[in-house]
């Protein structure tokens, strides 16, 4: 890859000085791609997105080993908010809005860095929101919520965006429109985007390029579009063999496959 | 007379209001208890009444108050930032240190005794219809009531004060967009240092004259914080005014009857009343915790 933003060298995690959570991971993301990180519950996607944010700091996680070069600099265990300043803007998991303040004021915070209150950019890829904006961030639907947690971090000029399953919860019409909405900000506001996703079938849709994690470590990785045709992809990420689903007896089976994984 | 002490009372209430909104905006902000927030209001005062003896007074209180910003902030850094991380019982523990040095000094700089306070505010007082309110009470209700304004004014519109209560709703949310928590705290020392200035000298100039035990307004600004709920702005100010006016009738009606300093008693036993029927406060939030 020429152009790249981002590259992960063999890093490794630790949490509270003994948890290791990565195992040597190794990423490259190229500039104006989506790159989506998929795997299962406990596999350290969130971790690594927090490593590249810097949000592991105020967890007492550090980066062990490894190197994690943004934009041609090393930027392992900086504080995060070097990172953000620098355009790197990570929406955590669950949206973490504040549901004290109102949506007005959610954006608000996102401009705090950059200045820039152009919320009716915001509001331009997410109409629900200018009618709710001066409602309590709490009293949002998942949806709305998740829509401000990207509009808020929008504000704050990213050139790479870390979005942390962001379907977490919602219904899947919702899902369908949101991922929608990150293809267009990908396309449109020359966002860089990390996507962190369960919900692997989706995520490949919009994806460039995807990863698999498994159990601190990457397992497979390739063009998005050939993820989508590899067979044990199909199987356990997106529930699919060549017969249809998969039934409950083939549990074995996959926890052969799963092995050959691993 | 009743409507003479229940202005009385608001006056006073709306200076404890406002110092116990920088109580509650450290709370707040990094879940720790300042108890050397009483001290902060002596060392404005303090600081006002030295810097009054060779400027004019205006510029001694402007000064004051900025003074006192910068020493909040100071504290923060030096003693608070090294901190962060530890159990919260220990920089508890640390304000209450803070708070013995804070009076240690002052009475090593000034001594024990009462000194008089520069009055701000012409003598006499203001009369409506046989209502006698002093021109120092009047004073100290409209300039309280502006600084609160302010205070709120820079949470709810500028870009700063908003990060601030976003830090205080979800710290890690804050720094990922940027926010840099520490620089929250720090600030947060220095306007809390800063409108306990101010209260430390509107109340010297309705006292007329301090000394060191002026930190004992700290007690009753625990009262207020306790009554309207330790993370609460809306509560502070109920609180506040609720405390004064206590304060105020119980020194009117109930100190002949039960004798003198009952006022100062009053509206901690009123606060015991409350945190029996509602433990977080009139507007604290609720917490549930399970063991």
């Amino acid at each position: 890859m020429a152009n790249k933003l981002l590259e992960l060298n063999n890093i490794e995690v630790i949490y509270n000085d003994f948890i290791l959570v990565l195992k040597g991971v190794s990423m490259e993301i190229e500039k104006g791609s989506i790159v989506t990180l998929l795997g299962p519950n406990g596999a350290g996607k969130t971790t690594t997105l927090k490593s590249i944010s810097g949000l592991i700091k105020p967890e007492r996680g550090e980066v062990t080993r490894g190197t994690i070069v943004y934009d041609g600099k090393r930027i392992e265990n900086r504080e995060p908010e070097e990172n953000a300043m620098e355009g790197i803007i990570q929406v955590m998991e669950g949206r973490r809005i504040f549901e004290e303040l109102t949506v007005e004021e959610n954006l608000k915070v996102g401009s705090y860095i950059s200045g820039n209150a152009d919320f009716d950019m915001v509001y331009n890829y997410f109409p629900n929101l200018k009618e709710r904006k001066n409602l309590r961030g709490g009293y949002l639907s998942g949806g709305e919520q998740q829509m401000l947690a990207i509009g808020r971090a929008l504000l704050a000029k990213p050139k790479l965006l870390l979005l942390d399953e962001p379907s977490l919860g919602l219904a899947p019409m919702v899902v369908k429109e949101i991922f929608n909405i990150i293809k267009r900000i990908n396309e449109q506001e020359n966002v860089t985007i990390l996507l962190v996703e369960q919900n692997a079938k989706l995520a490949l849709e919009i994806a460039d390029y995807g990863y698999i994690m498994e159990n601190g470590r990457i397992v497979m990785d390739g063009e998005a579009e050939k993820l989508r045709q590899n067979e044990d992809v199909r199987e356990f990420y997106m529930g699919m063999t060549e017969m249809g689903r998969k039934s409950y007896r083939e549990a074995k089976r996959y926890k052969r496959r799963k092995r050959w994984l691993t | 007379m009743l409507l003479q002490s229940l202005i009385n009372g608001v006056t006073m209430g709306g200076i404890y209001a406002l110092i116990a909104l920088g109580f509650v905006l450290i709370y707040k902000a990094s879940k720790v208890l300042n108890f050397a927030q009483g001290e902060l209001v002596m060392v404005g005062g303090f600081i006002c009444l030295a810097l009054s003896e060779f400027l004019p007074l205006w510029a001694s209180i402007v000064l004051a108050v900025i003074l006192s910003a910068l020493l909040g902030f100071l504290i923060e850094k030096a003693v608070l930032k090294p901190l962060i991380g530890e159990p919260i019982l220990s920089v508890i523990m640390v304000t209450l240190g803070l708070a013995y040095m804070m009076r240690g000094l002052v009475l090593a700089i000034w001594g024990p005794d009462i000194r008089a306070f520069p009055q701000l505010f012409p003598p006499g007082a203001f009369n409506i219809y046989g209502i006698v309110i002093p021109y120092v009470y009047l004073g100290g209700l409209l300039l309280s009531i502006a600084a609160i304004a302010i205070f709120i004014l820079f949470f709810t519109r500028t870009t700063m004060g908003v990060a601030m209560r976003a830090v205080a709703d979800d710290q890690s949310a804050a720094m990922s967009l940027g926010v840099s928590v520490e620089k929250v705290f720090a600030i947060s020392w220095a306007i809390s240092a800063m409108v306990a200035a101010v209260g430390g000298i509107l109340v010297g100039n309705i006292y007329g004259g301090i000394n060191v035990n002026f930190a004992f307004i700290g007690l009753k600004v625990f009262a207020v914080v306790i009554l309207g709920g330790l993370d609460s702005i809306p509560g502070a100010i109920v609180g506040g005014i609720v405390i004064g006016v206590a304060e105020a009738l119980g020194g009117t009606y109930l100190e002949p009857y039960v004798g003198g300093g009952f006022k100062d008693v009053f509206p901690l036993l009123l606060m015991l009343v409350i945190m029996a029927i509602k433990p977080y406060g009139l507007f604290g939030t609720e917490r549930i915790e399970r063991v």
